[in-house]
This record gives C-alpha cells, sequence and structure tokens, in this order.
C-alpha cells in the first residue's frame, strides 16, 4: 500500500511598510541592535499600541488578489508566552476573528498540471524581537529592532500534496506579494519564511493522519528537503508500527534533518483574548473599492496581456512575467523601441538572464538599462548591425557602458549594406576557390554554406547576411 | 479655612495675593509636616516643584496662563512622569524612572499645573484600602486607624488633609470615588475613552480611566477640561470635542429626573450612610428635581463579572514585569525560568500574584468560554440595564460605599469582603459610564459619600448636578481634624493665609 503525503502552509510575510505595525519607529532591516526599538516595542509601562493604517491596507490588497473575503469587522488578540525577546509578554495577533478569510490560489506545476489551494485565513501580527546566542560568551542577547515589524501570516487548508506543490505554492505567495508591493520576499532577512504542516496517510483514505510543523523554513529549497525528510520519517515510523507525535520540528540545514522541538503537552496555553487597547478594525466597501482601484495588474492577466499584445509565446511572456520588476522592465525595453517586443523578449530571457545569473545580480541592479538595450535592438531591427555582433556590443554595454551607436561607431561594427563593396568580397572570395564554384555549378549548391562563411570571415561579420546570401547566389548562377 | 479650592487659589494668583511659589512651598512644607503620619506621597520632588511654580509665576506676571497655572498638584504614583520615579506602589517598579510624560501629565503641565510629588497608591491599583501598597499603607486623615480607601487612597487622604489643592486618580472598579467618599472629598472618574490612558501603568485596560480627586466639583471640572480629549496615542481615547465643563456649571435641576437603583438600597448598606444619601436626594427634590425609583437587576453580577475580567486583563498587562528590560530583577536566578519566577515572585505582592493567578486561570484553555466568554456577556447586560434607565432618567444616584471608612487590617486578609467594598462603584466601570462621588454628611464622624452616575460622556451634567449640591451645602468644606497641619502661615500673606490653626498630627495613635 502506498501513502499520500498532505501539507498545508503558514507562511509568514514582512508587510514592507516603513514603521511598524503599532509604533512609529522605522523597520528598515540591518540597524544597529536596539537603534530601531521604540518605547512601544520595548513595552515600557504605560504606552500603548496604535495600529498603523498601511497594514490594513496591505492586508486587504492581498484578500482581494487571492479572491478572498474581506472581514467587515476583524479583532486583535492577545497570545500569551514568555520569552525574553518578547517585550510585552504576549504577541499582538489576530485569532478568532482575521481581516482576511476563505481565498484561492491557482498553482502551476513544472509538469505543465496545476491544481489549486485553498487559503483558509490571513491575519495580521507582530514578529517578535531576536534572541542573539552567539558571540557572547554564555549570554543571550536581544535585539529588539524587528519586534513589532508588520507581518501577515497566511495559513493554507491541507491542500498539497508533494513538496513540489508546497514548493510550486510557496513560489506563487512569494510572486504574488511582490507583485502586490506588501513584502520583499528577502528570505535571507527573514521577511518571507514558513511553517509546514506535513501528515502522512495511506493512499485512499479521507481522514488525515497526525501531523508535525516544521518551523521557520527561509528557503524553497528548505521547505523541499523539510517535507521530503519528514514524509520519509513519518512513513518509517508508521511502517514499523510507531506513532506520529504531534509536535513541533525544527529543520536543520547542515545535517538535512528536522528534529523535535516541543511536544503538543509542552506547547504553551497562549490564552488568547481580545486586545483591549485596539478597537476592532472597521472596513467598508468605499475602503474596498478603493483598494481594488489600486490594484497592480497580477501575474496571470499580464502574461496573457503579454501574449495578445505583444505576440510572445506563452514560455517567453511566463518568463518575463514572473517578475513584477522583470515585466516592467521588458516594457520599458518594448516602449522605447516600438515593435521590439519579440526581439526584446529573446534578449531578456537570453542575453540579459545570462549576464545577471553571472554577475549574480538581480534585475534591479543590471548594469544595463532598458533604454541601453533598446538602443542595441533598434540597431538590429534597421539593419545597422547583425545579431551576432550585437552580442559583442551587449557585453561591451555590459562592462563598460555607454550606447550601442557609439560602440558600434567606435569599434567599426556597421554592417556593410553597400552592394558594391559586398560584390568586391564576393569576387574576392570566388576568385580564391575556384573549387567550391565548380562543385556548385556541377549541382552540389550544399557549397553556399562554405562560401557564405568564407565571405563573412573576409568581412569581419560585418557584410549583411541576407544581401550577401542573394548576391552570391546571382554571381554564381549567372 | 485651610485648604483652598483651585478656584479660590486661581483667584489668589491672579490677584497677586500669592505667589505659585508660596503655593508650592506650603504645599511642601504641609507634606513634610504631615506625611510621616498619613503616607500619602510615595515622592516628593521639591525642586521640580519649585522651578515649575518660578516658570507658573513669570507666566502670571505677563498676564498669560489659564485657571490651573500655578496650583499646586499631585499625580497618582501610576502616572509615568519623566525623569520622575513611578512605582505603582509596588516593588517591581520601586526604581523604575520612566523616561516619558504620561499624557495626562504632560497635559496639565501644559495647562501650567504644579507636580509636587506622586501619591501613594495600592499597588498596580490592585485593592480598595491601599494596604497592598509596597509602600505601607496611607492612612485616613479622619481617623488614622482607618484606611483611605483605594487603589487612589494616596491622593485622596493629601487633597482630604489638605497637602494639596487636587490629584490624579484612576479608576478600575471604583478607585476614584469610594476613597473620595472614603475621605470626604469629590472624585471624578470620567467615560471610558474620556481621557487618555497613555503613560498610565494597565491595570485592566477595558476598565481603567483616569480621573481627579479633588475638593468641589468645580474644580473637578477645569482639571477634566484640561485633561480630556483625543490622543492619537491611545486608540481608545474618544475623538470627541471636549465641552468647557466649569463654564457649563450651575444651571438648573428642576425638572431632572434622578434614577435611584433599589439594588443600592439594600440590607448591606450600612443605615447611617443611607441615611445621609437619602437626606441628600431630598436636596435636589427640594431643587426641584424628580426621584424615581429605577432597577439594575444585573447589578448583583457586576462584582464576579469585574474579578474575571479585570483580573484576565491584569494577567497580561502584568507579563512585561519579567525582570529582563526594567522593574526588579531577581539576582539570584541561573537561569531564565529561574529569573521570571524569581523577580515575580519577589516583586509583586500577594494581591497582584491573586489577580494575576486568577486572570490565567479565567483565560486557559478549557475555561476561556466558561469564565471570560460568560463574564463578557453579564458585562453587556449590565450595560444594557444602564443604558435602558438612562433612556427614562438623566442621572443615577445612590451611594459611593456601603459603608464609611473601615479600619486599617479589618478586611485586608478576607479579599471577599474587601471586593464587595466596590459593590457600587464597579457595574459603571463595566458599563464605562462617567461617575463621581461628592461628600454628603457622616457616619459616626465619618464622610459618607454621595456617588453620581451619567450616560457616556455626560460629564457636563453630571459635574453641574454635584455642584448645584455644594452650592446648597457645605459637606465638601468640612476639614477632617487634622487637615493642613504644619502650614507656616508666614509663607503666605493676604487673605491665603490658612486661618483654621494647625491642630497638630491627626488624633489618635497609629496602631
Amino acid at each position: 500500500m502506498s501513502w499520500e503525503t498532505v501539507i498545508g502552509l503558514e507562511i509568514h510575510a514582512q508587510l514592507a511598510t516603513r514603521s511598524k505595525i503599532f509604533s512609529g519607529a522605522a523597520t528598515a532591516y540591518g540597524a544597529e541592535p536596539n537603534t530601531q526599538a521604540c518605547l512601544v516595542d520595548l513595552g515600557y509601562p504605560g504606552v500603548l499600541p496604535v495600529l498603523n493604517a498601511e497594514v490594513v491596507r496591505m492586508a486587504v490588497k492581498f484578500g482581494l488578489a487571492i479572491g478572498a473575503s474581506i472581514a467587515p469587522r476583524s479583532i486583535f488578540a492577545r497570545k500569551n508566552y514568555f520569552y525574553p525577546d518578547l517585550p510585552k509578554g504576549y504577541q499582538i495577533s489576530q485569532y478568532e476573528l482575521p481581516i482576511v478569510h476563505d481565498g484561492r490560489l491557482g498553482i502551476e506545476l513544472e509538469d505543465g498540471s496545476s491544481t489549486s489551494v485553498h487559503i483558509i485565513r490571513a491575519h495580521l501580527e507582530e514578529d517578535a524581537g531576536k534572541s542573539l546566542h552567539e558571540n557572547f560568551a554564555g549570554l543571550t542577547a536581544i535585539d529588539l529592532n524587528r519586534a513589532g515589524t508588520p507581518l501577515i501570516e497566511i495559513v493554507s487548508a491541507p491542500d498539497m500534496r508533494s513538496a513540489r506543490e508546497a514548493v510550486a505554492y510557496m513560489k506563487k505567495i512569494h510572486q504574488l506579494v511582490r507583485y502586490l508591493g506588501i513584502c520583499d520576499g528577502n528570505m535571507q532577512e527573514g521577511s518571507f519564511r514558513c511553517d509546514a504542516n506535513v501528515s502522512v496517510r495511506r493512499t485512499g483514505t479521507d481522514q488525515l493522519g497526525t501531523r508535525t510543523e516544521t518551523k521557520n523554513l527561509n528557503s524553497f529549497r528548505f521547505l523541499e528537503r523539510a517535507i521530503h525528510y519528514e514524509v520519509e520519517r513519518q512513513i518509517e515510523v508508521l511502517e514499523s508500527g510507531g506513532k506520529i507525535i504531534q509536535e513541533t520540528r525544527l529543520y536543520d540545514p547542515d545535517r538535512d534533518e528536522t528534529r523535535s522541538m516541543r511536544s503538543k503537552e509542552e506547547a504553551n496555553d497562549y490564552r488568547y483574548f481580545p486586545d483591549p487597547d485596539l478597537l476592532p478594525v472597521l472596513i467598508g466597501a468605499d475602503f474596498i473599492a478603493q483598494v481594488q482601484a489600486e490594484m497592480p495588474e497580477l501575474p496571470e492577466a499580464k502574461r496573457a496581456r503579454f501574449v495578445a499584445e505583444h505576440g510572445l509565446g506563452t514560455a517567453d511572456a511566463a518568463l518575463l512575467a514572473a517578475s513584477i520588476e522583470l515585466a516592467a522592465w521588458f516594457e520599458a525595453v518594448v516602449m522605447a523601441a516600438p515593435g521590439s517586443a519579440k526581439l526584446a523578449a529573446n534578449w531578456i530571457n537570453g542575453e540579459l538572464m545570462a549576464a545577471l545569473n553571472r554577475d549574480g545580480l538581480a534585475i534591479e541592479a543590471s548594469r544595463i538599462s532598458p533604454a541601453q538595450l533598446a538602443g542595441l535592438l533598434r540597431r538590429i531591427m534597421d539593419d545597422t548591425i547583425s545579431g551576432k555582433l550585437a552580442k559583442q556590443v551587449f557585453e561591451l554595454l555590459w562592462s563598460e557602458g555607454g550606447d550601442a551607436d557609439t560602440i558600434i561607431d567606435k569599434q567599426g561594427l556597421r554592417q556593410i549594406t553597400d552592394s558594391g563593396a559586398i560584390e568586391a568580397v564576393i569576387d574576392k572570395v570566388l576568385a580564391a576557390n575556384p573549387g567550391q564554384v565548380a562543385e556548385y555549378r556541377a549541382g552540389k549548391t550544399k557549397v553556399i554554406g562554405f562560401l557564405v562563411g568564407q565571405i563573412m570571415k573576409a568581412s569581419a561579420g560585418k557584410a549583411n547576411p541576407a544581401q550577401v546570401n542573394e548576391l552570391l547566389k546571382r554571381k554564381l548562377q549567372g | 479655612m485651610s485648604r483652598r479650592t483651585i478656584t479660590e487659589l486661581a483667584r489668589a494668583l491672579r490677584a497677586r495675593e500669592v505667589s505659585s511659589r508660596e503655593l508650592a512651598a506650603v504645599a511642601l512644607a504641609r507634606i513634610e509636616a504631615a506625611d510621616g503620619e498619613l503616607n500619602s506621597f510615595i515622592s516628593v520632588e521639591p525642586a521640580m516643584a519649585l522651578a515649575a511654580a518660578d516658570r507658573a509665576d513669570q507666566q502670571l506676571a505677563r498676564g498669560e496662563g489659564g485657571p490651573l497655572t500655578g496650583i499646586p498638584f499631585a499625580h497618582k504614583d501610576i502616572f509615568c512622569t519623566a525623569g520622575v520615579k513611578t512605582t505603582c506602589g509596588s516593588k517591581m517598579l520601586a526604581g523604575f524612572i520612566p523616561p516619558y510624560d504620561a499624557t495626562v501629565v504632560s497635559r496639565l503641565a501644559e495647562a501650567g499645573i504644579v507636580m509636587v510629588g506622586k501619591t501613594n497608591m495600592d499597588e498596580f491599583a490592585m485593592g480598595s484600602s491601599n494596604e497592598t501598597s509596597f509602600f505601607g499603607p496611607v492612612r485616613n486623615p479622619w481617623d488614622p486607624h482607618r484606611s483611605p480607601g483605594g487603589s487612589s487612597g494616596g491622593s485622596a487622604a493629601a487633597v482630604a488633609a489638605g497637602l494639596v489643592p487636587a490629584a490624579t486618580g484612576t479608576d478600575t472598579g471604583g478607585s476614584i470615588r469610594q476613597p473620595a467618599a472614603l475621605t470626604g472629598i469629590t472624585g471624578l472618574k470620567p467615560t471610558y475613552g474620556r481621557v487618555s490612558r497613555y503613560g498610565m501603568v494597565a491595570f485592566a485596560s477595558s476598565l481603567d480611566q483616569a480621573g481627579v480627586l479633588t475638593l468641589s466639583a468645580e474644580d473637578a471640572a477645569l482639571l477634566l477640561g484640561a485633561m480630556a480629549g483625543f490622543d492619537p496615542r491611545d486608540s481608545t481615547s474618544a475623538d470627541l470635542p471636549v465641552p468647557d465643563y466649569a463654564a457649563q456649571l450651575g444651571s438648573a435641576v428642576a425638572g431632572k429626573r434622578i434614577g435611584l437603583p433599589k439594588e443600592f438600597f439594600d440590607a448591606g448598606l450600612e443605615p447611617a450612610s443611607a441615611t445621609a444619601v437619602r437626606e441628600a436626594l431630598r436636596i435636589y427634590e427640594r431643587l426641584g428635581a424628580k426621584l424615581v425609583e429605577i432597577s439594575l437587576p444585573s447589578l448583583a453580577l457586576s462584582v464576579p463579572t469585574y474579578y474575571i475580567v479585570a483580573p484576565a486583563e491584569c494577567s497580561s498587562n502584568l507579563s512585561r514585569f519579567d525582570g529582563v528590560r526594567f522593574g526588579y530583577r531577581h539576582e539570584g536566578a541561573q537561569t531564565l525560568e529561574e529569573l521570571y519566577k524569581k523577580s515575580r515572585g519577589h516583586g509583586f505582592g500577594a494581591e497582584v500574584k491573586r489577580r494575576i493567578l486568577t486572570g490565567t486561570y479565567v483565560l486557559s484553555a478549557g475555561y476561556y468560554d466558561a469564565y471570560y466568554l460568560k463574564a463578557q456577556k453579564a458585562r453587556q447586560l449590565i450595560a444594557d440595564d444602564f443604558r435602558r434607565c438612562f433612556a427614562d432618567v438623566d442621572i443615577i444616584a445612590g451611594p459611593t460605599a456601603p459603608t464609611p471608612a473601615f479600619r486599617l487590617g479589618e478586611k485586608v486578609d478576607d479579599p471577599v469582603q474587601m471586593y464587595l467594598n466596590d459593590i457600587y462603584t464597579i457595574a459603571v466601570n463595566l458599563a464605562g459610564l462617567p461617575g463621581l462621588s461628592i461628600p454628603c454628611g457622616f457616619s459616626a464622624g465619618l464622610p459618607v459619600g454621595l456617588q453620581l452616575i451619567g450616560p457616556h460622556f455626560g460629564e457636563g451634567p453630571l459635574l453641574n448636578f454635584a455642584h448645584v449640591y455644594q452650592r446648597e451645602t457645605d459637606w465638601h468644606t468640612r476639614l477632617p481634624p487634622g487637615a493642613a497641619v504644619g502650614a507656616p502661615s508666614g509663607a503666605i500673606n493676604g487673605g491665603i493665609a490658612p486661618e483654621g490653626a494647625p491642630t497638630g498630627a491627626p488624633t489618635g495613635k497609629p496602631r
């Protein structure tokens, strides 16, 4: 009998606000420890939280993007537990009435199949600070810069059946929050992370198995590895007659395994209750309409438009629409070089991607701008330069900057389109290769390829290939 | 007369009969002389007070400032004061110096008030007798063997004894009104949300409200006008305009309807107190108001409801006192858990621990619905009772406390008896209504308080009811035997000098 894997994810996305969810302190990453924590973040006696309106706007944006219900009235609750990096002794979160509930997200797998995941809820909460256990010789240091940073926790139903689906779902959410501009998606900095609830059951049964929750997975690969490990572990336990214990586990990437952190019995009783310091969040139709009007074009719509409007293939369109930055980059090129869409797609998905990957850069940090690429594409389109030589120009633009026209002139790469000049080269090559000319005339027309190569070589690649072909045939036949 | 109201002092300051510096010096001297016995202050700030008084005098000399400019004043030690120790009556915060001012503190400072010190209180405002203070009990100026009530007992005693003309208090279940009643002064608890809670160390966030203890309703109106109003730092503060309460005083009460809840006049009310309250009501009748019997059937639920809601909130609010960032930290801890246990175990007193335990229990998995949720429903019933009554009456009146001041030590070992002392005040907090207590007579030489309760944001009419009563009676001017002891008469010129000769320490020897 085979086993079926069941996965649900809780994704924590840090909202890209300038200030914290309940205080005016800045949220920038990487500041000196405890320099971005005000009295509210420190939980000083007497201070009170005040909700950052931008956080609500962002949550509503997310809700609309997944077709979810936006609660007309949602409530902040206190989750009570003691930990040194939790200054108030409770985390302000949402419990019974979250701001967003019941949405759905379609995901496509690499093999072309697709499925959809029910998102049960998305709620707002504040992040805790950080406990630093290293470098303090037996002591623990606390950095409260992160305390009070706004998070949206996105809770899926146990709808995924494989690690691949889980990764595809997490990537889809990652793409979405970045499209919406509500999260920078930076996983190294912890802006986007997830907890994976994993269980297995006999194929064909309906009842869910006992699950474990693996915490704080901050890369797609870790998510995939952790699920694989956990599924294998659980099957092994069950097949050897054991039972799965409901518990919280941690993934250790160095040893590529998950380890038990605490069992259900050891879990805190969080004593949730409505936070009396905060009023219910009331959201009216007006506000929702206002946010709706601000919604950016979402990935699917953009992809479809690239196909319809620019005539791109679906694969190229999907690659370009993968991130909102890349899509914007593409559209900027097309804007500056009208009619270049297909060419632009080829160049971006080809040369540009290769160069970015080679230098380990994100599109925002590209060493060449859309205007620079557009300048080059214009010269390809008007036959000033051949596609082959254009690659040389691209490399120079990438490494030294400047504009395509200057480089083409300076390097003497301008295509030769003067038929007289091309004919002179052809004559020279034909004179030097009488044998091949004879073969052609004897019916072995394939030899023309060799001759074209020689002509191109003789012109240092600058002769217009179409003209070369045409003139050569005429001479050979004539 | 050795005690002067803010209104009287303001007039004297304007007339240049006295300076703010002189008033501050008198207050400091009176505290010095009397407070060894009373124990109404936790800290006194002479240098700060005199500097603020000098600034007020300069303002007054320029013809600037308002009715509160230059008035000596005290804050309950629950309000954070920048650079000044704020203990909340607890060992936990015995050395805590906040880096910021509570909104109430900064608003009154802007109005020119001169803070001379911080008053004693029940630990974290949990108590009805001031006996839970880490800094020792406060004595009632009317009888030093007796409690001044609590939790704002220090403020009540200081005002009643004439050390300062007024002080702030906070009222979560009666902590302003009950001590005002027990010490024979005026105490106002505004509507929940009327005054910002920012900077007030939280006890039970949905019930806590800042108010004042004064010598007259007129003074309370002046102070409320300066304190009240929306505060962007407190989401629960009401974004409503603040009326000029003082200017609205003096309108007739003829034709107004006063509701008397029959549950307020039950067997639990001490007979002499009942008599005093009924006498007071007759004054209103004489002024043309109509007395109407009403019923608050859910009132009996108020004490149990309160002792679920308030501990639940306090158990969470007091979690921040963990020995990690501020406040008391036990130095003998080897592990994190020990740090928590020892710091909290040694830092909090017995009553605070009792409430944290109760609150933790009622919020626990499996008990939440049976206790916390049920209490929320009961709270709604209580609020509905009041709403129904206010459809028919302008104001509700009754006793503030079931008995006059009780003896120190009498109830401290019996929490239920202590909790029942707040039986008439607690429902008002649960419903978020404004309430006040004014002196209305005596029971065996001890003051009795009349409680008036208004509809939400009805402080204006509420204060007016109290004011017209105080125009007709002089209970609020009666002095405890030891009031204003040791006031150096030479420090004050003209008509402001204390007329009554200092009568020495409060009569009787404290136990």
